[in-house]
């Protein structure tokens, strides 16, 4: 005996084929693919099965660990702080200050701009000799400036800043509805109250935009952590390879002909960001119904 | 990927003309201006002789990326009728046999140079293409102005080159420029000085392929990684040396800013097109060696044309290539981009105006044992982190010993990867 009823769903079965067909030859063949390609030696002509040997050899990489430690503190420092700049900046935008409509709309134009354009733009200013930013430091304080992108240990966090200043105006545009769509009534009653401005934001307004925190945390993390554009548009992963993070490794290797290798490098990838962020989104919702 | 199409001029005087029925070729060449320039010559010049036959030019881009659209495109069976390849091991990754149209039998087989033909040929000793450019060596240019100033002559040895180095460093120039903006320029100290590992160790080709030679291991093997640290360590080294570019480098050298920059010749060109006033002072030697002798030259053969077995239109594309391998074509080269280096294809001669440092370096072609092909001519293993390994050394951020090592890491990988006997 039947005990549960199939529910019948109101759409004819045909209904979902075009979803279907697109759904399957777009993403479901290729992740399937990927992951057969990801255990050949494949020059693109023909694939070899050869078991693991790829992710072995993935995992043998010498510039594997500083890649994925790179790849950590790009996406750490960038999603921190794009989330402090992003919740201050929209704090100031959301108070009555004069020209407050231009000054939003200039917040968010870098969000706009092509990012290859803006990794060339800022590779000419961060030129050691030539650049306006080294130009400027020396005639105005006879500073000598520092190889922005040439030295190893400043060229991650130079990408690093170019990316938050291009990336800070999409967290405030978030910030900023999540700022407003708090009510008055708690802004009023604590004044009555008497707590100052500074008690309000820690006691209403951080707390009451943590579903926008979660948004722009978890956003800029996974940004983060498979970023690569800014990277190879400015440093291609140098000097050497010190600012190469786990995509630009990956595409690297693409760029070789090792192919296979390139592909077991990607699932790797995804496994990884799945790992980090899978969790966090479970602690994050689980702070949210708390809160 | 940006692929810019350009329609030679030809075509539509050739489809205007009407005649027999009009075919057009589509071609692909890589994006450096000098090879568009040539390919447009010759085109127009084979259409205005072949009526109905017009081209259709497809720009990719160079380097790795280029390589990526060459295979893919011989791997979807979507190549260009005709298109510009580099030879030797990265001619062998595209599966020639399979992939390409062998041209055995064209009328002009014989006017293409014995050792040219070696780098375009097939394990069963088919030959598939024929050279689109002159051969080109790989050592240092220099100012000759500076030269002059300071009474310098050319160094046989490279204690004199560094000694060199620090006098004109000395006298406020450059001593060594070094460009990592453009990496790929860092490998030069590495393979420009592979006429004096063959010196020092005649069959390390042989032995590295086999998995046996490694850098690490061979002292001569080792000095180019050492020269680059060398330059750094003493500070003859261009202040903006991490950003500078290629094109930077070429300036410096033949302005006078530095003395000495190491390069390939086919940048001659370069200078030829941008800075003519200058190309009188540049000059150019090759690595020398710890001795005075052997010295010479390591060269390197550099594209060639070739026929997708793809083609609808095999017949005239192989007249193309046939038409090619002839001084009528060398001349419509010279015309279009000058000389930077002597051709491969038999009966072509150069005119008496070359450029001083093209002028530099024919002695070594001229002269018997004066010349060694690079590693990649001679060997399929080629690890693909060299350049960025050299960074490293000329940054001051790894020494040469340690980079040796972590290239013949890189170089196993590679080797594994083309799953070549003896690696795994």
């Amino acid at each position: 005996m039947q005990q549960k009823r199939k529910r019948r769903s109101p759409y004819p079965t045909w209904f979902f084929l075009p979803a279907a067909i697109i759904y399957g030859t777009l993403f479901l063949v290729p992740n399937i693919a990927s992951l057969w390609f990801s255990l050949t030696r494949w020059d693109l002509f023909t694939a070899e099965f050869i078991g693991l040997a790829n992710f072995r050899q993935f995992f043998s990489e010498p510039f594997l660990v500083k890649s994925i430690l790179n790849t950590i503190i790009y996406a750490v420092v960038t999603s921190g702080l794009k989330t402090v700049l992003g919740l201050l900046l929209a704090v100031l935008l959301v108070s009555p200050i004069i020209w407050r409509g231009a000054l939003r709309t200039i917040v968010f134009f870098p969000v706009m701009v092509s990012t290859i354009g803006v990794g060339i733009a800022f590779t000419a200013l961060m030129h050691p000799t030539r650049g306006a930013i080294n130009v400027a430091l020396e005639n105005a304080f006879g500073i000598i400036g520092p190889g922005w992108l040439t030295d190893p240990s400043l060229a991650l966090l130079s990408v690093a800043f170019v990316d938050i200043w291009k990336g800070v105006g999409l967290a405030t545009v978030i910030y900023m509805a999540g700022v407003v769509s708090i009510p008055q009534d708690y802004y009023e009653a604590s004044r009555i109250d008497g707590a100052t401005k500074v008690q309000q934001f820690w006691r209403i307004t951080l707390p009451l935009v943590w579903p926008a925190t979660i948004t722009v945390v978890t956003l800029s993390l996974i940004s983060g952590l498979r970023y690569f554009e800014l990277i190879w548009a400015m440093t291609g992963g140098g000097p050497g390879f010190a600012s190469d993070v786990v995509a630009s490794m990956i595409y690297k290797q693409y760029q070789a002909g090792f192919y296979g290798l390139a592909t077991a490098g990607n699932v790797v990838l995804f496994i990884l960001i799945a790992l980090i962020v899978l969790p966090m989104t479970w602690w994050f919702n689980r702070r949210e119904v708390e809160a | 990927m940006t692929n810019l199409r350009i329609l030679a001029t030809a075509s539509t005087i050739a489809l205007l003309a009407g005649g027999a029925s009009s075919q057009t070729l589509s071609v692909l060449i890589d994006e450096a201006p000098e090879s568009a320039a040539m390919m447009e010559a010759l085109t127009a010049a084979y259409s205005a002789a072949n009526d109905g036959v017009s081209f259709d030019i497809e720009i990719r881009p160079g380097g790795g990326a280029g390589d990526n659209v060459v295979k893919t495109r011989l791997a979807t069976q979507e190549m260009a009728d005709i298109f510009g390849y580099n030879t030797g091991s990265l001619f062998q990754a595209l599966n020639p046999t399979n992939t390409l149209l062998p041209l055995n039998d064209i009328p002009n087989a014989g006017n293409v140079l014995d050792s040219f033909k070696t780098v375009v040929s097939d394990a069963d000793g088919n030959f598939y293409g024929v050279p689109f450019r002159a051969a080109m060596g790989g050592g240092i240019f220099y100012n000759r102005a500076i030269y002059d100033e300071l009474g310098l002559s050319v160094p046989l040895t490279w204690d004199d080159f560094i000694a060199n180095a620090q006098a004109a460093q000395e006298a406020g120039y450059t001593g060594v420029i070094q460009t990592y903006g453009s990496t790929w320029t860092s490998q030069l100290f590495v393979l420009g000085d592979f006429f004096n590992v063959l010196a020092a160790e005649p069959d390390f080709a042989e032995r590295y392929t086999a998995n046996d030679a490694k850098y690490a291991t061979s002292p001569a093997a080792m000095r180019g990684f050492e020269m680059a640290q060398q330059v750094h360590d003493l500070g003859l080294l261009n202040r903006d040396f991490g950003a500078a570019t290629f094109e930077d480098g070429m300036e410096m050298v033949a302005t006078g800013e530095g003395a000495h920059y190491p390069m390939l010749t086919f940048a001659i060109g370069q200078v030829a097109t941008n800075l003519p006033d200058d190309l009188p002072n540049l000059g150019f030697f090759a690595i020398p060696g710890t001795e005075a002798e052997p010295n010479g030259l390591t060269t390197w053969m550099l594209d060639a044309v070739y026929v997708a077995a793809t083609t609808q239109h095999p017949e005239i594309a192989t007249d193309f290539v046939n038409w090619l391998a002839t001084p009528e074509a060398c001349d419509i080269i010279t015309e279009a981009v000058g000389v930077t280096g002597p051709y491969l294809v038999s009966g072509c001669e150069l005119p008496d105006d070359i450029p001083q440092a093209v002028a530099d370096m024919m002695p070594y072609f001229e002269t018997e044992g004066g010349t060694a092909p690079a590693l990649e001519f001679l060997s399929p293993v080629k690890g693909p982190n060299l350049e960025h390994f050299l960074v490293e050394v000329g940054t001051g951020i790894r020494s040469a010993a340690d980079a040796a090592a972590l290239y013949d890491q890189d170089v196993e990988k590679q080797a594994q990867q083309l799953g070549l006997p003896g690696w795994n």
